[in-house]
């Protein structure tokens, strides 16, 4: 059939399955918002208040379902104002498809209204992105694009689309999506991954975001406890192992545990998953796991040897090779090594509870406890981002949404407009942000109304930018520069004003008061909790430190 | 540190040495020269990169590479078992005074005089980058007035090509 670049556009979104996209109109996507108007039954387009709200809501959309994201953006601002959501997507392989518009093929160049290099300025920002030059590449381009977005590491995509190809007419042939097949790889030194784990004295796990992204949650807590391994994980894999459990050590590197940064450096086997040594967590790559061999599983191949070299490594998705690993594993029981690590859990740093203040472990342990085991927790970043890591209990794989690789402010509200819209069941979604992050992108909160998304927002407000003002305090002589911003921000009148409800809190019971009435709402809640100032993330160690340099108190 | 050459086949999609070259800046590793150009199949482009390190860096570099959804093949070329050539034109200060002393170094390296004047002298020559820049060190004495290397393009010699998997 004869259709225009916009129809095919929008048959392309029908094809490969999208339900939702997130967007916002401007001059050169208005064919393509004309097309979605008669495509309205199958597509639901969401409006957010900025470009950036709506390529994390594609962000957060993706995480929470395992679905490509889609964001539509127009040329010019509104696809710089997708660059940050992009790039967030990029460092935390999440799959996302961008559409943009761009100016008409015969006015690129020209530096004309609205114009930008759209497939210049996101090259290295999205795993592959194209100009679309002719509409006979058109429908090739967006379905190769969904491909990619999901094929191996997973990851944004870019398609640019000038507004002349939007209106240009070519033939149209349907085309069915196959179901993605399960990955099944071959992997050659199998058998010596598991002679090193089967002999092991003291190994260690340590697994990241590709647990989340091949869905191997499973597998991991299943060789966790078979082969007897204490494990730790990066905070893109935060509530795969139980808060508390005896083979878990908690998250590890810069605001990790003490217990799993000490196993990493005693470790004579360290089994890293899905994960890419980052700077965050390998703080001095030098050193990290310098005593005991490193197996590393990944499924992209330029990590291996990246950061920290590997003794052997085993290129493929996680879940297949775990899958083909375990049935070679023998059960063992590490009594002695337990020992120690019991010894070094006894040495971690554990808040204690307050009866008066609020203090950030007892806010995210209330939050899970209300909000039950199929709870998604969407974070901002910074202080706020780390407690919740921290104090997190066991969640589903995926309900766990937080800017890992980029660590971008902001990213929250719309990531979690856009979980809470994937999702379409009655999951509470909680929005943990503080007042540093919630200011950069707050203006979404007329999204979650105008749409009634019950996005609970809990806005750790210690009146500071905590994370930066930590490291000054730590070491900047305790120079406040910039952080201390005295702002007057009434949350519950702003949150009114938005059309949401606002609730203050300065008490622990205040807050368990509020949360129950937040989850009783059919809309947007915000929630202020008041917390010190002089609250820190612990422990901490020094970048480009070890285990030894651990900060404790 | 030691110089490698990496040989890519990549669709010729446009941008596609934009993509390559932003890689090398991103990651902040050094292009000594990089050449694009047409091959046997139309919808092909060979890129031949020259760039110094340490093999573990280059071998990074080239698995990001990899992953660029243009490249067909990769690998490194052998210059033992490569053919590679490069291009230089260099104009000289010369003058009677000096232009035969000019000519013997420009017969021993087999290079050529393409252009003549009263006080220049444009010679091309073509070889290894080794010998290019052995004939740059014995003319350092003399007065350069500008100069362009082409950068390398190479392949491996015998019967065989590269396969696109």
């Amino acid at each position: 059939m004869q259709l225009n670049g916009s129809q095919i556009i929008a048959e392309i979104l029908v094809e490969q399955g999208v339900d939702t996209v997130f967007g916002y109109p401007g001059g050169s996507v208005l064919n393509i918002y004309d097309a979605l108007y008669d495509y309205r039954d199958k597509i639901q387009h969401v409006l957010t208040a900025h470009e950036q709200g709506a390529s994390h809501a594609a962000d957060g959309y993706a995480r929470a379902t395992g679905k490509t994201g889609v964001v539509i953006a127009t040329s010019g601002p509104g696809s710089t104002n997708i660059v940050t959501g992009l790039a967030t997507a990029y460092m935390d392989s999440v799959p996302v498809v961008a559409i943009t518009g761009n100016v008409s093929t015969n006015q690129i160049g020209k530096d004309s209204f609205q114009e930008v290099f759209t497939g210049g300025i996101t090259m290295s920002v999205t795993k592959h992105n194209t100009v679309v030059r002719k509409i006979e590449d058109l429908a090739p381009t967006l379905r190769r694009a969904f491909e990619i977005a999901q094929e191996g590491r997973k990851g944004p995509v870019l398609v640019d689309v000038p507004k002349n190809i939007t209106a240009a007419v070519t033939e149209f042939t349907p085309m069915e999506v196959k179901a993605k097949e399960p990955v099944k790889g071959t992997y050659p030194n199998l058998e010596e991954v598991a002679d090193l784990i089967n002999r092991a004295h003291r190994p260690m796990m340590y697994f990241g975001g590709g647990v989340r992204l091949s869905g191997c949650a499973e597998e991991v807590r299943e060789l966790v406890a078979k082969a007897d391994i204490p494990a730790a994980h990066t905070m893109m894999a935060a509530g795969v192992l139980s808060y508390g459990e005896r083979n878990d050590l908690g998250m590890i590197g810069m605001h990790g545990s003490y217990a799993s940064n000490r196993a990493a450096s005693e470790a004579d086997i360290i089994v890293a998953i899905g994960t890419r040594f980052s700077d965050r967590v390998a703080l001095n790559p030098k050193e990290f796991g310098a005593q005991g061999r490193i197996i590393h599983i990944d499924i992209d191949a330029s990590e291996i040897d990246k950061n920290v070299k590997s003794y052997c490594s085993v290129i493929g998705d996680a879940k297949d090779v775990l899958q083909q690993l375990l049935p070679m594993i023998h059960a063992a029981d590490h009594a002695q090594w337990h020992e120690e690590i019991d010894k070094w859990k006894s040495m971690d740093y554990y808040p204690e509870d307050s009866s008066t203040e609020i203090l950030p472990h007892q806010v995210i342990g209330m939050i899970c406890d209300k909000g039950g085991e199929d709870a998604y927790i969407v974070t901002d970043v910074g202080q706020h981002q780390m407690w919740a890591a921290q104090y997190l209990r066991r969640l589903p794989s995926g309900h766990f949404l937080s800017s890992g690789g980029l660590g971008t402010m902001g990213y929250g509200y719309g990531a979690a407009i856009g979980c809470k819209m994937g999702i379409r069941n009655d999951s509470p979604v909680f929005h943990i942000t503080s007042d540093g992050s919630f200011h950069m992108n707050m203006n979404e909160a007329c999204t979650a109304v105008s749409y009634n998304v019950p996005v609970i927002t809990v806005i750790l407000n210690n009146q500071v930018l905590g994370m930066v003002r930590q490291w000054q305090t730590v070491f900047y002589n305790k120079h406040y520069m910039a952080t201390q911003p005295e702002r007057k921000t009434d949350y519950v009148k702003v949150a009114e004003g938005f059309g949401a409800k606002g609730f203050h809190c300065e008490t622990l019971a205040e807050f368990e008061a509020a949360l129950d009435e937040a989850l009783k709402q059919t809309g947007p809640v915000w929630i202020e909790c008041r917390i010190d100032r002089e609250q820190r993330v612990l422990p901490m160690i020094p970048a480009g430190g070890t285990v030894e340099d651990i900060m404790l108190d | 540190m030691q110089r490698y050459y990496i040989s890519v086949i990549v669709d010729d999609h446009e941008g596609v040495l934009a993509r390559i070259a932003s890689l090398f800046t991103q990651r902040g590793f050094n292009i000594d020269s990089i050449t694009a150009s047409e091959t046997e199949a139309p919808e092909l482009t060979r890129i031949t990169l020259a760039t110094t390190g340490e093999r573990e860096r280059i071998e990074q570099m080239m698995k990001q590479i990899r992953k660029l959804e243009e490249t067909r093949v990769l690998f490194l070329l052998d210059p033992d078992e490569s053919v590679m050539r490069e291009l230089l034109l260099i104009k000289i200060r010369c003058d009677e005074s000096n232009r035969s002393a000019l000519r013997e170094i420009v017969e021993i390296y087999r290079a050529q005089i393409i252009d003549l004047s009263k006080d220049s002298m444009i010679v091309q020559v073509v070889g290894k980058p080794t010998k290019i820049d052995g004939f740059l060190n014995v003319i350092e004495d003399y007065e350069i007035i500008e100069m362009c290397r082409s950068g390398l393009t190479a392949f491996e010699r015998g019967p065989k090509s590269f396969e696109i998997p």
